[in-house]
């Protein structure tokens, strides 16, 4: 892998530190006027998803990271480990929870997200942005109340938990944001 | 006071060694000039009086939100006089040019006082291994085996500059480790220290100052020094430049000089937060940092 020197570090370069790959954020070039520079770096651990803040002595380098984003379908969960292919290739990865984390509540059989791979290896799962999810289970909707703000707890069947407006009922399809587990409207099939 | 102008394009530069010079390649190889700090000291030595100069400066590498690898830099020289009378004729300045016009006040701290105020560590005397604990500590990394000057740079830029008080504020008897071309004197408690000032304003650094050192022989040892340090860090060396040496050997005056950089100034006066703001045909300047 190649190596990166302090000055070639910019928004979004995968590199190593501390056996972790990190994913830089932030590079603050710092130099007293007759004395030695610096880049005051922030980076996300993208093992932990910490965010990590160091300081180098300008012209360090750093080991680049073997992480990639890929898109893939997600195919099935046997219990232990979720399972994903990628579209073109027919490749087959396969990620434990620990990789999955809270992604696993967004996702549904068939359907595309983005594998982070790290050394080939999945290293973490982002849904799409929106996806749609029926209602397995929630309270009986309340007719005519389509305008009003109230809303009610409804499982999806993924397991996630959001908040629907009143009228919805189960079996119903609704489109839901990922990134903030907010309902966003009813699916238009 | 007398405005020169001297070149930019010099067969020599300077060996100081945390700046990069830019090389110019074939068929003329030299260097673009860091400050124009040789060449008027050449002036003085010349028996020109008190001169200054504004133009253009290069150091490679430089580049951010307050650096740009071609900048403008304001020096000047005044003949007779010490670094303190000179810190008052740069504050004057600010003020005329509008720069402290709401907080016209001014403070002046030495580095030691202003070091030990904020970090409890008295920079000059300490054991370096505590400069370099607290190093590590602000890095978030490990710096134990760094040199004093390095801790004590990173130190200072990331822990006391940040809470300077407001307005302008002089540091000034800096490390001897961190002399530059400044004169060396011994201070009441015995201690070493580098008469050379800085100037901040809200905590950005925007100049920097010396009673100038006069004894040659002392330069060409500094100038060694530096390359024997640029040796140890892998760095290209720099010949000492033979008529900057000779000049200060038929006799440089005593003065003080001092050099701003006129983006930042121009930056604090618009409340630019990025020296991009002041800089014109920029879009060479973003393609610097993309690297193209």
């Amino acid at each position: 892998m190649a190596t990166y020197s302090t000055n070639e570090f910019r928004s979004g370069l995968k590199i190593m530190l501390d056996g972790d790959p990190c994913a830089i954020l932030e590079n603050e070039f710092v130099k007293p006027g007759k004395g030695q520079a610096f880049n005051r770096v922030r980076m996300r651990n993208l093992k932990t998803g910490r965010v990590w803040e160091r300081t180098f002595k300008s012209g360090e380098s750093l080991e680049g990271a073997d992480v990639m984003d890929k898109d893939m379908q997600y195919l099935y969960n046997d219990g232990e480990y979720w399972h994903f292919m990628e579209p073109d290739t027919f490749e087959q990865h396969q990620a434990d929870k620990a990789t999955v984390g809270d992604t696993a509540l967004w996702l549904r059989e068939q359907d595309n997200c983005v594998v982070t791979l790290y050394n080939g290896v999945p290293l973490a799962i982002a849904a799409a942005n929106h996806v749609e999810l029926t209602i397995t289970e929630t309270d009986p909707g309340l007719k005519g109340d389509t305008a009003q703000g109230g809303t009610k707890p409804a499982t999806l069947s993924t397991g996630a938990v959001v908040k629907v407006p009143l009228f919805l009922n189960e079996g119903e399809v609704v489109r839901v944001d990922t990134r903030t587990g907010e309902y966003l409207s009813r699916a238009k099939d | 006071m007398l405005e020169v102008d001297v070149p930019v394009l010099g067969l020599r530069g300077v060996t100081d060694v945390h700046i990069d010079l830019l090389r110019v390649a074939e068929p003329h190889p030299a260097y673009l000039q860091s400050s124009p700090e040789y060449f008027m000291k050449r002036l003085l030595a010349a028996g020109s009086g008190s001169i200054y100069c504004l133009g253009k400066a290069f150091r490679a590498g430089e580049l951010g939100k307050r650096h740009s690898p071609e900048f403008t830099m304001l020096e000047w020289y005044r003949v007779g006089w010490d670094e303190h009378r000179l810190m008052d004729e740069v504050f004057d300045l600010l003020t005329d040019v509008g720069l402290a016009k709401e907080q016209a006040k001014c403070s002046a701290y030495s580095y030691r006082h202003i070091f030990e105020e904020k970090t409890g560590i008295d920079p000059l005397v300490c054991e370096i291994l505590s400069l370099q604990r607290l190093a590590s500590e602000v890095a978030n990394r490990d710096f134990s085996g760094e040199h004093r000057s390095v801790c004590l740079d990173l130190i200072f830029s990331l822990l006391v500059e940040p809470t300077l008080p407001g307005g302008v504020v002089f540091v000034h008897d800096y490390p001897a480790c961190q002399a530059a071309l400044a004169e060396i004197k011994v201070d009441a408690d015995g201690v070493a220290i580098a008469r050379r000032f800085e100037i901040f304003c809200d905590g950005i650094e925007l100049g920097n100052g010396y009673y100038e050192l006069t004894d040659a022989r002392e330069l060409r040892e500094r100038f060694s020094a530096d390359n024997t340090q640029r040796q140890k860090m892998g760095k290209e060396l720099v010949d000492a430049d033979e008529k900057l040496l000779a000049a200060m050997a038929a006799g440089l005056p005593s003065c003080a000089g001092v050099a701003l950089g006129v983006d930042r100034l121009l930056m604090n006066i618009l409340g630019a937060q990025h020296i991009r703001e002041v800089l014109s045909f920029t879009d060479d300047f973003a393609n610097y940092i993309c690297g193209k």
